[in-house]
């Protein structure tokens, strides 16, 4: 069309249409407001680097076990050997596995803080997720620090078999023992937590918050509506109708989680300090 | 080559430990040693064998090793789940908990048992048994025999994953020696709700999954045909689970498999029962919790070649400025 007016372009990498209201979002304007959309309030998902940095308290994260990396103990191949596949990971993100754990402060409380990152093979626990959670808790459990684990996963690593599944009773081991101290847990639920993930670690916070429109479900879409042989609703599993099922505290907009957990852990660390000068 | 860790192959830790201490060692009726098998059988045979469904299934078994079982019934909350019995049991004469994963040996019984596969409830009536036999000092055996929780709607409604989660959560710090049985299929989370334990046993052909061989071949080879190779891949069988100390021994079936021996299969786990808790039971409380923890912190495969600390990423150069000036302190 030599006369007609040229269409409007909009370049892949330079802008995002919003799933939820159509949107063109400017790229550059959209990971200022952390990724969520500037008209409607969608929440994209959000790179483990950038969620550290959007709630730690600047230039406090230390990062810890860096350099733990997968081994193969099944010798496990699909289309694929699983060496090949975390490799592939790790170059395509430039990051070890699929957690990401640190210490740090949010409001000035101290923090042991571990950010788990879909991209990395759909963010998959497998041993790397399993140590450096456990870690994390380990260490909040020895100096006192409050735990706060930010969830996003597909479950359980498969190609590392019962041992993935064994990651689930090893994290909840060292949670436990860090309930029994009266070390404060808050687990923050993002789009998408399901399977083993949420079947352990996600569920067991003293307070469990969660994004707006996450997924949050024990079965994928695929498995449930395969069992019951017919379309779920619009929003099951969603954030939204966990919170009305019963089964979380808050569900608080990527904008507000910083000062809201910085809320939570100083009113914590307040009634710990109450108890000790009763003592 | 980066050294690899695979401190999962220290395997056993709690039981070592044990030993260490002065107690029985495993017994020797128990396969506690791929090494030990004739023969390894294929996965898919394991596959095969552990969903039989003449295979002796867990009030099959429990009616034959209990002297007495009263069951008790119902989570308090919502309703009694058929997936799952458990109730109070005379193992020669001393009182035990046994909570187990409970399957149909025919259509009508497997509509009625939900095939195997617990509702949030019946985890909730899991956990409390399990609180019940910490309360009056009592054992607790469980049998774990599952697909897997059941996935459907209902159960999501319910908070299935946070009722495994607090099943799991609750076995870790049970104040009572545990013993865990897999008798056919170990089906992921399901399965791991019932299988915290202090001893896990399973028997020679049982499975134990962090997915369904289906599932697997759908999700990583995108076709469900694939299941067979699926499941070798898994290293799902009794054998595999050993050589990754997943489960502390095999409990030996007799010829031809546990269904075609109903009786002779009962007496060989309640020896292993028997044995098992005359060890546990003279072990503290506290040397118990704390061996339980290093049995599950002890699995893993990882490299970890370093030191591992990041230094905090630099920060402007003004905001060291009040402490270049000295003015960071009041």
């Amino acid at each position: 069309m030599p006369f007609g007016r040229k269409p409007k372009e909009f370049p892949d990498h330079l802008w995002t249409k919003c799933p939820n209201c159509g949107e063109m979002l400017f790229n550059k304007q959209l990971a200022r407001n952390q990724n969520v959309c500037t008209k409607c309030e969608h929440h994209f998902r959000l790179g483990a680097r950038e969620r550290i940095e959007a709630l730690v308290d600047k230039g406090t994260f230390i990062e810890q076990d860096t350099a733990l990396s997968s081994g193969d103990p099944l010798t496990f191949t699909d289309s694929k050997p699983y060496p090949e596949r975390i490799a592939a990971a790790q170059a395509k993100s430039g990051e070890k596995d699929a957690a990401i754990a640190g210490s740090t402060s949010i409001g000035g409380n101290p923090v042991e803080l571990v950010v788990m990152d879909f991209e990395f093979m759909g963010g998959s626990m497998g041993s790397v997720v399993g140590e450096k959670i456990t870690r994390a808790a380990e260490r909040a459990f020895i100096e006192r620090r409050a735990l706060v684990i930010v969830s996003a996963s597909g479950g359980a690593r498969m190609q590392e078999g019962t041992l993935a599944l064994m990651q689930m009773g090893k994290i909840v081991s060292a949670l436990a023992r860090l309930d029994e101290a009266g070390v404060p847990f808050v687990s923050v639920i993002t789009d998408p937590t399901t399977g083993g993930v949420l079947a352990s670690y996600a569920s067991l916070g003293d307070l469990i918050v969660a994004e707006p429109g996450a997924l949050i479900r024990f079965s994928g879409e695929r498995v449930t509506s395969g069992t019951v042989g017919e379309k779920l609703p619009i929003g099951f599993g969603r954030s939204e109708f966990l919170l009305e099922k019963g089964f979380l505290d808050q569900i608080v907009p990527r904008a507000q989680l910083r000062d809201r957990l910085a809320f939570f852990l100083t009113a914590f660390r307040a009634g710990s300090q109450d108890m000790q000068w009763s003592l | 080559m980066e050294p690899l860790v695979v401190s999962m192959l220290d395997r056993i830790v709690g039981t070592k430990k044990l030993e260490a201490n002065g107690h029985l060692p495993l017994d020797a009726d128990l396969i506690t040693d791929s090494a030990q098998l004739a023969s390894r059988g294929s996965a898919w045979e394991a596959v095969q064998a552990a969903r039989n469904i003449k295979r002796p299934h867990t009030l099959d078994l429990i009616t034959r090793i209990f002297d007495r079982f009263q069951e008790l019934h119902g989570d308090r909350g919502f309703r009694d789940d058929a997936a799952i019995v458990g109730g109070i049991a005379e193992l020669e004469g001393r009182p035990v908990v046994v909570v187990g994963e409970q399957k149909g040996a025919s259509t009508e019984e497997n509509i009625q048992r939900n095939f195997g596969m617990p509702h949030p409830e019946g985890y909730r009536k899991a956990i409390r048994l399990y609180r019940l036999a910490e309360k009056f000092h009592l054992p607790l055996i469980t049998f774990v025999d599952t697909p897997g929780a059941y996935p459907g709607p209902e159960g999501e409604e319910r908070g299935q994953a946070e009722a495994i989660a607090r099943a799991i959560f609750t076995m870790t710090r049970l104040e009572t020696p545990i013993v865990v049985v897999i008798l056919g299929e170990g089906g992921s989370g399901g399965a791991l709700a019932l299988a915290i334990g202090d001893v896990v046993l399973a028997l020679q052909n049982a499975i134990y999954s962090v997915i369904s061989p289906e599932g697997s071949a759908a999700i990583l080879w995108r076709s469900p045909a694939e299941a067979e190779r699926a499941a070798k891949a898994m290293r799902l069988a009794g054998p595999d689970l050993l050589d990754l100390g997943v489960v502390d021994a095999l409990i030996p079936e007799p010829p031809g498999g546990a269904h075609a021996d109903h009786e002779a299969t009962a007496k060989a786990v309640k020896t292993a029962l028997v044995a098992q808790l005359a060890k546990l039971e003279r072990v503290s409380v506290a040397d118990l919790l704390s061996s339980r923890y290093e049995r599950f912190r002890a699995f893993g495969a990882y490299a970890d070649p370093g030191a591992g600390t990041a230094p905090p990423p630099a920060t402007h150069w003004w905001s060291r400025l009040p402490k270049m000036l000295g003015i960071d302190r009041p």
